[in-house]
């Protein structure tokens, strides 16, 4: 029943893939066999592959299909990811260049590896057969691992390697799991089969019990890739142990890959199983609510820290899909566009703080930030507030409107749950404003970033004042992706 | 003009954003410019005085935009009675600030006033904001500038008091949000004027009425949720004492106002004992608690919360003197008349307004002996007369003020509440009145001990008297009290249409079936 009807013309809604696949197979020949002198412009080109393929994807927003077969869809929401996923990783390379050259790390695989993995993620968020999603997932995570690796003589960053390696084939092989029982029991791949196989009202009690047996396995594979509590045991060591660019990358771009995993399989493929699915991610969203929450007040590792803020972030996004309803669903999507921005800023100002022969991974190293730089200072202070929920941030729309999803749909319970461990998780983001602000220095920190680390940083920053100012067009952009 | 009330909001705060960028290095530059800033804001929020129409209780100045569409969160801008006193009130106490600052702050000037300007655009908005989620952005926004003011230019503990000030005011008001977001699920709006009509069950009215208890309380501070303000008063440089006081705490008291007695008039009218029994702990026992004090800064930050419990007094105890019959006709319980239960309700607000100028004031005494010996204990002084004459003329004003005497603006709203209070009940009346003599022990024997008295401390016979800057701020208040205290009647008929107003949506019932 796996008819492969091929037609030239769909290749026209792969474009995206096809265009970045094409760029990186040139960039790796151009950087093999230019001379010395001309390797930084791979840099340069890979920044252009990125920026063409987010037009590329841009430009097919509104196209809908599904080609190969039914293995590939091109939908509304697909498209806006991959625009945001090109988006949002032209922001984390131009931060990671200079995190890279200040320690010595700048070799141009890194880049090689990250448009790699952005691939991988637009596979993912097009996949529409269990196979293309787990193809996705895995060039995704590959790449991922072996950009963790790239600080070769870093001891701690050989050990998050190994440990994201270890933990996420083992996640990888949950999904697995989870998928051969759904395959087995609907006999297909395919998404959109398996839909309408899985519909409660036709199928037998036994069929059911698989059904919900596989989704269970689904459900864990999702909840690895996105570190919700208690799959979360690899994020901290990860995060601090990995250099500081990789840690931006992989807790900002790969989450929209991972939501986009979490929409196709369970949104589209399982709906039907919406209540079964939302009563697990409703533990999940309040476990990580509260880990998140809790362990990050003792933390004194800011890279460590902000794992355990992206585990509670995480919880947030979580209680926006237990709703089961559109709107909630659009919500969870604008708490991910919002954290990554967010995140993607607080990386900035760490990296910022680095230079030649620094290293600055703790707290303490933001002392008396606001006298040397009161610009970075002032960037660091919005996008905590912002983390902490307090208007007029991004953050705090974030999450009203995923409070305002959770108590329509009746769960007033816990979105008092949720705002009340969003006062504790404030503690930990004032200790950073405190050490810039009120803390004196001990030490001279100089920022000698280039410039357009400082422009981008500047705009980043300056948009999680800007959006929050008018959030209307962004809220209305993720509801109107389902 | 139609969009006054946006200019006088972000005239400061992108007037702040330009003295921050004017930088602390010229610090003579960005001490000028905010406080041109300041004085024209203040100018234009008395054009808007002037312009109000003290003949109804509709907004005013309206300005109406769709903001978030998705919510039906609307730019809806507009002022009434019981607004427009407390907007005159912060562009007045900006002023005082931003010139009590000239000389006294050296580190990081630009931030400092830029910070206080932005505060003020802020609390603008806050009390003129007529959509919730704007009035709640506003409110939360109000919080980031004064941590900054505690933390950075703040004493010995100025963490511990910073973060236990925002955290403390988080926790308040996150749950305000959750109510906000559960009416607007129940009606579609969250307009402040829609959810004023929307019908509630007095279950539903039980949990907002708590939820937003705890936002306003922990504001106000009423007891026994005040133990963050003695911390931040202390700790907080005499500019961030000032706006905590003359301001910040009025938006708790404008909360009660604005949200608790109209949306849930049932639930207000059922918990109102609990209320008023707090007030009158924080109104003795809280008294009792300054009397004790060694510093002189916390001594005031116990009586701001001692005389704080009149407002809420004076609100509570309307459900005691007034209900509404059947057929919808306002009528006394137990023979009080109409009236008391103005007295009550206007009273408060004149407290408010009273306590924003005293409370300024006493700060202000305190931050003149603070900047010439560096400290606040009381027993660091003694005999101040001698040295400073003039500034004992007026600290001693101040303090009479501060202990309700009649003739200055503290006995006006005091001896209101009370009156409204004797009709509710003879004994809350009594206990509120004792505050005349507690808060008369605390004030005067401080006053004893740091003016009067012999000269222990040779640094003190060294002092100078104010100079002409510090004089034109205390003249200023010293005039603003006498003023409230002989002739309240402009500031009362302000309010008079929009209290009545109230009074009305407060006794109405909002349950269905009952209606």
């Amino acid at each position: 029943m796996m008819n492969f009807n091929f037609n030239v013309s769909e290749l026209m809604f792969l474009m995206p893939e096809l265009f970045l696949l094409a760029a990186i197979s040139c960039i790796l020949l151009f950087d093999l066999y230019v001379k010395k002198e001309l390797k930084k412009f791979t840099y340069h080109l890979s920044q252009l592959a990125l920026l063409i393929t987010g037009l590329l994807a841009f430009n097919l927003i509104g196209e809908s299909a599904t080609i190969f077969s039914g293995t590939f869809v091109l939908d509304t929401l697909g498209s806006t990811f991959k625009v945001f996923i090109a988006g949002f990783s032209i922001i984390a390379l131009v931060y990671s260049r200079h995190y890279l050259s200040v320690h010595g790390l700048l070799r141009n695989e890194y880049f090689i590896l990250a448009l790699m993995s952005i691939l991988g993620m637009l596979v993912m968020v097009s996949g529409h057969s269990l196979l293309t999603l787990y193809l996705g997932l895995e060039i995704m995570s590959l790449s991922l691992y072996a950009l963790i690796a790239t600080a070769r003589d870093r001891a701690f960053a050989i050990e998050a390697a190994l440990k994201y390696f270890v933990l996420g084939a083992i996640a990888s092989g949950l999904l697995l799991y989870g998928m051969s029982m759904i395959y087995g029991i609907t006999g297909n791949l395919d998404i959109a089969q398996i839909a309408s196989f899985a519909s409660l009202a036709s199928l037998e009690p036994q069929e059911t019990l698989i059904l919900n047996f596989g989704l269970v396995f689904l459900v864990i594979g999702v909840a690895f890739k996105l570190g919700a509590v208690p799959f979360h045991m690899w994020v901290p060591d990860v995060y601090q142990g990995s250099p500081t660019s990789v840690t931006m990358f992989l807790s900002t771009v790969p989450k929209i890959a991972a939501v986009a995993l979490l929409v196709r399989l369970l949104i589209d493929g399982l709906s039907d199983f919406q209540q079964y699915w939302a009563d697990l991610f409703m533990i999940l969203a309040v476990l990580s609510i509260a880990v998140g929450s809790l362990v990050a007040l003792t933390q004194v590792n800011i890279k460590r820290m902000l794992a355990y803020s992206t585990i509670s972030h995480i919880g947030f996004v979580l209680l926006g899909f237990v709703t089961g309803v559109l709107e909630g669903y659009g919500s969870a999507i604008f708490y991910v566009f919002a954290y990554i921005l967010m995140s993607l800023a607080a990386f900035g100002s760490i990296i910022v703080l680095n230079r030649s022969g620094f290293e600055a991974d703790q707290i303490s190293d933001f002392r008396g930030l606001s006298k040397h730089s009161p610009w970075f200072a002032l960037i660091m202070l919005a996008v905590m507030l912002s983390m902490a929920g307090v208007p007029p941030f991004i953050g705090f729309y974030s999450k009203l409107f995923i409070l305002q999803q959770v108590v329509s749909e009746g769960y007033v319970i816990l979105a008092i749950i949720a705002v009340i461990f969003a006062v504790i998780s404030a503690y930990y983001y004032l200790q950073i404003i405190k050490t810039m602000y009120f803390d004196d220095a001990d030490k001279d920190i100089v920022v000698s970033a280039p410039i357009d680390l400082k422009v981008v940083l500047s705009i980043n920053g300056a948009l999680i004042l800007i959006i929050g100012l008018m959030p209307g067009y962004w809220m209305n952009l993720s509801v109107s992706l389902f | 003009m139609d969009s006054l009330l946006s200019i006088l909001i972000w005239l400061p705060i992108l007037g702040g954003g330009a003295v921050l960028l004017i930088g602390n290095e010229r610090s003579s530059t960005a001490k000028w410019a905010s406080a041109v800033i300041s004085v024209l804001v203040f100018i234009l929020s008395i054009n808007l005085f002037l312009d109000f129409d003290t003949s109804t209780s509709a907004m005013q100045f309206v300005e109406k935009m769709s903001w978030i569409s998705q919510f039906n969160i609307f730019y809806h801008l507009g002022v009434d009675g019981i607004s427009m006193p407390l907007i005159i009130l912060t562009t007045f106490s900006t002023i005082l600030v931003i010139i009590a600052g000239w000389e006294v702050i050296q580190n990081r000037v630009a931030d400092y006033m830029a910070a206080f300007l932005m505060m003020e655009g802020i609390i603008i908005g806050v009390f003129s904001a007529m959509d919730s989620m704007l009035y709640y952005v506003f409110w939360e926004a109000s919080l980031i500038p004064m941590l900054l003011i505690i933390g950075v230019w703040g004493g010995q503990n100025r963490v511990y008091a910073a973060i236990k000030f925002f955290l403390y005011t988080f926790l308040g008001s996150v749950f305000m949000l959750v109510s906000l977001i559960y009416m607007y699920n129940l009606g579609g709006s969250f307009a402040i004027s829609d959810m004023h009509a929307l019908p509630l069950t007095l279950v539903q009215q039980g949990w907002i009425f708590w939820a937003f208890f705890l936002a306003f309380a922990v504001k106000v501070p009423m007891f026994p949720v005040h133990t963050w303000l003695p911390d931040a008063h202390v700790q907080a440089p005499t500019g961030g004492s000032v706006i905590l006081a003359a301001i910040m705490l009025k938006m708790g008291g404008y909360g009660f106002f604005r949200f608790s007695l109209p949306i849930t008039p049932d639930a207000s009218s059922y918990f109102a004992f609990v209320v008023i029994v707090l007030s009158l702990i924080a109104i003795v026992y809280i008294g009792f608690v300054a009397l004790v004090q060694k510093d002189m800064k916390k001594l005031i930050a116990y009586s701001s919360i001692s005389h704080m419990g009149f407002v809420t007094l004076g609100v509570f105890a309307l459900f005691s003197i007034m209900k509404m019959d059947s057929s919808g006709e306002l009528i006394s319980i137990a023979g009080a008349s109409i009236e008391s239960a103005y007295l009550g309700l206007e009273g408060a607000m004149i407290q408010m307004v009273s306590h924003g100028f005293i409370s300024a004031a006493m700060f202000l005494v305190v931050g003149v002996l603070y900047d010439r010996l560096h400290s606040r204990e009381i027993s660091t002084y003694g005999g101040v007369v001698n040295s400073m004459p003039k500034f004992t003329g007026f600290a001693v004003l101040f303090a009479m003020a501060n202990a309700g005497l009649p003739g200055t603006s503290g006995f006006v709203g005091e001896f209101m509440v009370i009156l409204g209070a004797l009709q509710a009940n003879f004994w809350y009346a009594f206990l509120a009145a004792m505050t005349l003599i507690v808060g008369a022990a605390y004030t005067l024997w401080m006053v004893k001990r740091v003016f009067w008295g012999p000269v222990i401390n040779p640094e003190v016979s060294k002092l100078n008297d104010i100079n002409a800057r510090e004089f034109g701020i205390l003249a200023v208040l010293a005039v603003a009290v006498l003023w409230m205290g002989i002739y309240p009647q402009p500031v009362i008929e302000v309010m008079h249409v929009s209290i009545a107003n109230l009074l009305e949506q407060a006794l109405t019932t909002k349950i269905p079936g009952m209606l």
